[in-house]
């Protein structure tokens, strides 16, 4: 993009001039799938903000598109959680403890590059398609016994949580029956407003679970994700544990949500779903527009290692930049009308998996899942709809994954 | 058009195999881009074009030949 230098030295002293702002966090009452309105106030006036974090550290938040995606594949800019600042409130105050050892989210190159070269092998589109019939025996399953129960029922439980907790602890080798162990551990670390007690907490709490199974992989050879890296890679025990936890925590909360919020989405949406309902080819396309459209995870910070030139104004080095993903999913100068669902629109390049080198690397996986559950649920409950005023929908406005507690539905037995 | 992809940079996203199948796919061991054909006719541009777009490492690059009688 070209600027006139003159139009960019304006921009920057009208800009410096206003206060820093605050991120905001308020989604608007009936509006379960936008993202907070303040949000798309501001990246209309620019798509990058002066902002005040609750730590009192001014950094910047980016909320437009073009302006989003470079700062995600820029290498300038770091994600080791000691350099950022939190940005909501009720968090930490103050820098983070540095990343867990083989949580990959808070890692740099090298050694981010060390771990994501071990395992994205084994997380490529033919590996996790041949996966797709196992995830349709798996859907096929849920949804018998949600028929056998009869109308009503609550989804994220019957439907969008097992499936994709079932796929990574079988893809992984986590025994599925030992999730009481570590759901609640996962859960405490996904939320948005815990201490950093409670977190640390947690992360103890599902390493000491993962310790006693890394024993046993190495004890014993097996034939899964864990079993390999337990044999084959340079891992310490720690690393290994602390990856695997890293692994487990990924594939159990993104993608039940994306599930279950999807459907809601479609359940609003009645053409919509119809569409996806009676055109089979349709469900890859419409996967990625409910990835844009929903933007599940929503937010990432990022601090800056030098001082950085975007969009004529300068980031100095060592300022964190919160970089909204739902705002930049939204930015009608990528997607025209961002804000209606249109399952036939070209989604490619949403930043639903994010950019960069910390792209989602069991994307392929969710795909797969989702492009299987999701057509199949509507085929099997064509009458599937709310069982609540969807106001009543208990949403996730409290999780770094955004989504819906609870979605009550119901459908006519045959 | 000629297709380049640079397997240091490459992190096994998968978009490339998942967009221009026909010209990219990822090998077994490592995960990696494996470029199947560095020449792609014609009707594959368009959709090699959004590979290289997408890919969130910036690991592909394309050399268009305008000139040339096989683009």
């Amino acid at each position: 993009m070209q600027h006139e230098p003159s139009t960019r030295l304006e921009t920057t002293e009208t800009t410096e001039t206003t206060e820093p702002v605050t991120l905001p966090t308020q989604r608007a009452a009936g509006c379960p799938f936008d993202p907070p309105a303040g949000l798309t106030e501001l990246r209309r006036a620019s798509p990058l903000t002066r902002m005040t974090y609750p730590d009192g550290h001014v950094g910047w938040l980016a909320t437009g598109y073009s302006t989003v995606r470079s700062i995600m594949g820029d290498t300038r800019f770091s994600s080791r959680y000691e350099l950022m600042h939190y940005p909501f409130p009720g968090g930490p105050e103050g820098p983070l403890p540095p990343a867990p050892v083989g949580d990959m989210t808070g890692m740099d190159a090298p050694e981010h590059t060390r771990f994501r070269r071990l395992l994205m092998g084994k997380f490529t589109v033919r590996r996790m398609r041949q996966l797709s019939d196992r995830v349709a025996e798996i859907t096929a399953e849920h949804l018998d016994a949600m028929e056998r129960r009869g109308p009503g029922t609550d989804l994220v439980k019957a439907f969008a949580q097992p499936i994709p907790a079932l796929m990574i602890c079988e893809l992984l080798g986590v025994p599925y029956a030992d999730r009481e162990r570590f759901q609640d551990h996962t859960h405490t670390l996904m939320a948005m407003d815990v201490t950093p007690e409670d977190r640390y907490a947690a992360m103890v709490g599902l390493q000491g679970y993962m310790a006693e199974l890394v024993a046993a992989k190495r004890a014993a050879p097996c034939d899964d994700l864990l079993g390999d890296l337990a044999q084959d890679s340079d891992l310490t025990d720690e690393e290994l544990i602390g990856v695997a936890g890293f692994l487990l925590a990924a594939g159990l909360d993104t993608t039940a949500n994306m599930i279950a919020h999807g459907t809601f989405a479609l359940l609003g949406n009645p053409a919509q779903a119809e569409a996806l309902r009676t055109d089979p080819d349709l469900a890859p396309q419409a996967v990625e527009e409910l990835m844009r459209y929903l933007t599940i995870a929503h937010t990432s910070v990022k601090s800056a290692l030098e001082d950085v030139e975007l969009e004529g104004r300068l980031i100095k080095a060592g300022e964190s930049v919160t970089i909204s993903m739902e705002a930049a999913n939204r930015d009608p100068e990528r997607f025209p009308d961002p804000d209606v669902l249109d399952l036939h629109r070209k989604a490619t390049g949403h930043l639903g998996f994010g950019h960069g080198i910390h792209q989602c690397l069991g994307q392929q996986l969710a795909r797969v899942e989702m492009t299987v559950a999701l057509p199949a649920l509507l085929r099997r409950f064509p009458t599937l709809r709310l069982d609540v005023p969807a106001e009543e929908v208990p949403l996730r406005t409290d999780m770094n994954i955004y989504g819906v507690h609870r979605l009550p539905v119901t459908w006519d037995e045959n | 058009m000629d297709v380049h992809v640079d397997r240091d940079r490459c992190l096994g996203a998968g978009m490339c195999a998942l967009t221009a199948p026909q010209v990219f796919d990822q090998d077994e061991d490592e995960g990696l881009v494996v470029l199947l054909d560095a020449r792609p006719p014609q009707e594959r541009h368009a959709a090699v074009r959004v590979a290289a777009g997408v890919c969130p490492a910036v690991a592909i690059t394309l050399t268009e030949r305008g000139s040339s009688p096989a683009s």
